[in-house]
């Protein structure tokens, strides 16, 4: 936990600690390699590495976790509903999920894209892909969080509430939602690392995050050739950070909650 | 990628070529062998539409008249001679004499005339025939003699002789075998000896082909030639290197610098291509845009203050890693008959770009600019997601505008999105595209350039002209079409590519250079800016040593 903030806040600090800023071209210095000047070195254009890895960080550090709260509230309102209620509610909801993992996202994406008006700012742009991604990624934990809301909803403890005449918001919000935060807490954040590769996968296909404006994602796809990357191994650095934070959410989510 | 068709001209009968004529004499035999991109998906020489099937009507067919591809000029191929007559209606052949298909049947007049009746059919939609069917009336072919060919149209066709580059020669036996490639007779230096599908083409000497060296040994050196199929183009590299293949055309240039700094020698850029990147204005009166925005794009002061504000040459320079140049006008100077050399080379001066600005109108308050009602001047440019040149060549186009007050957003859009705005439904403000001229000729850019064709890139499909420059360039196109004499349709065409340049409906950035990949086994290897790059001259291509690595 302390590493990420610590990562957050040096994203957050990106103006001062690279004050070149995320977009500037320095075209006399195009791909050179890490200096005093420019610490990781500069891309193609010329555009200060250290500066779009660390304002890439603040992108993807922020928006993720937003879309995995929105996949996660989507996800726990659709899967509470059905596993608590079920017979048709459940069946209905239960159907709506299946269809929503068999979209394939990324076409569901390209078309949406496509209907975008065209003068979208590029802090918008990221704005709304997360926003896309969130919408979209809600049938995964809700199907987690229906299949735990069952099995709650017939444990006992429940029964008895229900027998002693506790009404249904107290029986919700007493007794349902406070037995399910653990695997609430697992799904969201599980749901940021895949929601940063997500956006990644984007901007491998050159979607997503619109230029000027950094992201994991379009810093990521800069590794796409080998050889450049064993030349230059200093721009692994958006990999290594990712895998990093990655490493971090799965370290604060236990395995022991994975499992549920 | 949009391409444009056009066309070449200027009868010039040149020798074969023969670079290393006085070097000793080529070896015979080995395999080259390179890659398809595609799947080949006819084989029928008549039908022949895409890529792959190019390549292979290439090596196993061929024409009349043959594009020389270094040179640019005419060379008599299956023709001996021809003559154009009756002010350019009609083209008369002579054929020569001896030619036998790969399986030893003589060629006759009564097959070329089938094959020129094939391609100019409207009914039998060959891809080939297309250019021939510009005009109205009937186009006619008959045998005019035991060895004589006629074929003419209704009205004057100008640089006509291009059009028999790109229409092949075949039979009527030979259409019927096309369905058993293997079985099927060819004119080319190869005949078809195998296909797997998914996996390669094999190619094999064709025992009958017509053509000798200087030596008087028949042609060509290399045995045979393996196709293989194989879409990944960075696999296609290692493959290279690994000297799986012999030869790669149109390399990007990251991958190009990659290889020449593992095997310079083995790298080749042969200058200025064909191939540019251009940005245009949507002019569409119906796009559904703001009116205000069509406004600027209207305005020939704003698309030249664009124009000016660009930097083409860093474009070249950081995009393409120097193997671009900045263009210079519509035309390429690897057009060697057409480019027009009298056009300035644009320069970048974002001083001058802003003071052009603000005689037009225009405000800078801050760092943003507006125009006279007050609206800033911020706008979007479309381009095809997943092209890593194309979105930094928009980057840098966007920090350009920046240094004078216009915010540029950047859209990708996946290919279909982007061809759907840019054709139906009008909805973007610039696009940026590359653009491929395959045909030399101006008249293959009668369907770019006049106001009324359906690739016109800012407005097409106009009911008559919207602008006086745009009917002035409809003239000069219409003009230099039946123009027989080249002076003079040279003059026509010069201007045509002033008013694109003055008036600036579309900024041609860049001209990428043609980039390849040539194993350094092979001898006599010239490779030229036109299709097919490296192997156009394959039937004197050969292995150092005879059998290659």
């Amino acid at each position: 936990m302390g590493l990420l903030a610590l990562m957050y806040l040096s994203a957050l600090l990106a103006g001062w600690i690279a004050p070149a800023g995320y977009a500037r071209q320095f075209r006399d210095s195009p791909a050179v390699k890490p200096s005093s000047a420019f610490w990781l070195g500069t891309d193609e254009l010329g555009r200060d590495s250290l500066a779009r890895l660390l304002y890439g960080s603040r992108v993807s550090l922020t928006l993720a976790p937003a879309a995995a709260a929105l996949a996660t509230a989507i996800g726990a309102a659709a899967g509470i509903t059905a596993g608590y209620w079920g017979g048709w509610i459940d069946t209905s909801l239960a159907r709506v999920m299946d269809l929503f993992l068999s979209v394939p996202w990324l076409f569901l994406l390209l078309s949406v894209r496509a209907v975008l008006p065209l003068n979208v700012r590029p802090l918008e742009s990221v704005g709304i892909t997360f926003l896309l991604l969130g919408l979209l990624g809600w049938a995964g934990p809700a199907r987690v969080l229906r299949v735990a809301a069952n099995q709650i909803a017939s444990e006992g403890f429940m029964v008895q509430a229900r027998a002693r005449g506790c009404s249904r918001p107290r029986l919700l919000t007493h007794h349902l939602l406070p037995n399910l935060a653990p695997v609430l807490a697992a799904q969201f954040w599980m749901s940021i690392p895949i929601f940063i590769l997500s956006e990644a996968n984007l901007g491998f296909l050159g979607l997503g995050v619109a230029e000027p404006l950094p992201s994991w994602g379009n810093l990521l796809a800069g590794l796409q050739n080998m050889d450049t990357v064993m030349s230059c191994p200093w721009r692994l650095a958006p990999l290594f950070l990712l895998l990093v934070v990655m490493a971090c959410f799965h370290m604060i989510v236990p395995m022991d909650d994975f499992s549920k | 990628m949009i391409t444009r068709v056009a066309s070449l001209a200027v009868p010039l009968f040149l020798t074969a070529f023969s670079p290393e004529a006085s070097l000793p004499a080529p070896a015979r035999g080995g395999e080259l062998r390179f890659c398809l991109h595609a799947e080949p998906k006819n084989f029928n020489p008549l039908m022949v539409s895409e890529e792959p099937d190019e390549v292979i009507q290439y090596l196993t067919g061929s024409v009349l008249i043959r594009i020389n591809r270094q040179t640019q000029a005419f060379e008599p191929e299956l023709a001996e001679s021809w003559q154009l007559a009756d002010g350019g209606r009609k083209i008369e052949f002579k054929l020569r004499d001896g030619i036998r298909f790969s399986d030893g049947a003589p060629l006759t007049p009564a097959d070329v005339v089938f094959s020129l009746r094939s391609v100019v059919d409207p009914a039998f939609h060959s891809p080939a025939g297309e250019p021939f069917r510009t005009g109205k009336g009937p186009i006619l072919v008959s045998q005019s003699g035991s060895h004589s060919i006629v074929m003419s149209w209704p009205a004057p066709v100008a640089g006509v002789e291009r059009l028999f580059d790109q229409a092949p020669i075949t039979s009527a036996r030979a259409i019927e075998k096309s369905a058993l490639p293997e079985e099927m007779p060819v004119l080319g230096p190869y005949r078809i000896a195998g296909y797997r599908s998914g996996s390669a083409v094999l190619l094999a000497r064709n025992p009958f082909y017509w053509k000798k060296d200087e030596k008087g040994r028949r042609l060509p050196y290399i045995d045979s030639v393996r196709l293989s199929i194989q879409q990944n183009r960075d696999l296609e590299l290692a493959r290279f290197l690994r000297g799986d293949i012999h030869l790669i055309n149109g390399m990007d240039a990251e991958s190009f610098d990659r290889l020449a700094e593992k095997r310079p020698d083995e790298a080749r850029d042969a200058g200025r291509s064909l191939e540019s990147e251009e940005l245009w204005f949507n002019q569409v009166a119906r796009a559904p845009i703001a009116e205000y925005r069509k406004e600027w794009f209207r305005s020939r002061q704003f698309r030249r203050a664009i124009a000016q504000a660009i930097s083409r040459a860093d474009l070249a320079r950081l995009v393409y890693h120097g193997h671009a140049a900045p263009a210079i006008g519509p035309v390429s100077p690897a057009n060697l008959f057409w480019f027009d050399a009298k056009l300035p080379v644009p320069a970048s001066d974002p001083d001058a770009s802003l003071a052009s600005l603000k005689a037009a109108g225009f405000s800078l308050s801050g760092a943003v600019l507006h125009d006279r009602q007050g609206h800033a001047v911020e706008f979007s440019v479309i381009t095809n997601s997943g092209n890593k040149s194309r979105e930094r060549l928009a980057s840098m186009i966007q920090q350009d505008l920046e240094r004078i007050g216009i915010r540029l957003n950047v859209v990708t859009l996946d290919f279909g999105s982007l061809i759907e705005r840019i054709t139906r439904t009008f909805d973007y403000e610039t696009c940026l595209l590359g653009m491929v001229n395959v045909d030399l000729d101006p008249n293959g850019e009668m369907n770019v350039w006049l106001s009324s064709a359906s690739s016109h890139p800012w407005n097409p499909t106009q009911t008559a002209p919207e602008t006086p420059w745009e009917a002035e360039i409809d003239r000069l196109m219409r003009a230099q079409a039946i123009e027989t004499a080249f002076a003079r349709r040279k003059a026509l065409f010069d201007r045509v590519q002033e008013i694109i340049v003055e008036e600036a409906p579309v900024l041609v950035l860049v001209d990428k250079n043609s980039l390849s990949a040539v194993s350094a086994s092979l001898g006599n290897v010239a490779p030229a800016v036109l299709h097919p790059q490296t192997f156009w001259n394959i039937d004197r291509l050969y292995f150092r040593g005879g059998t290659g690595r």
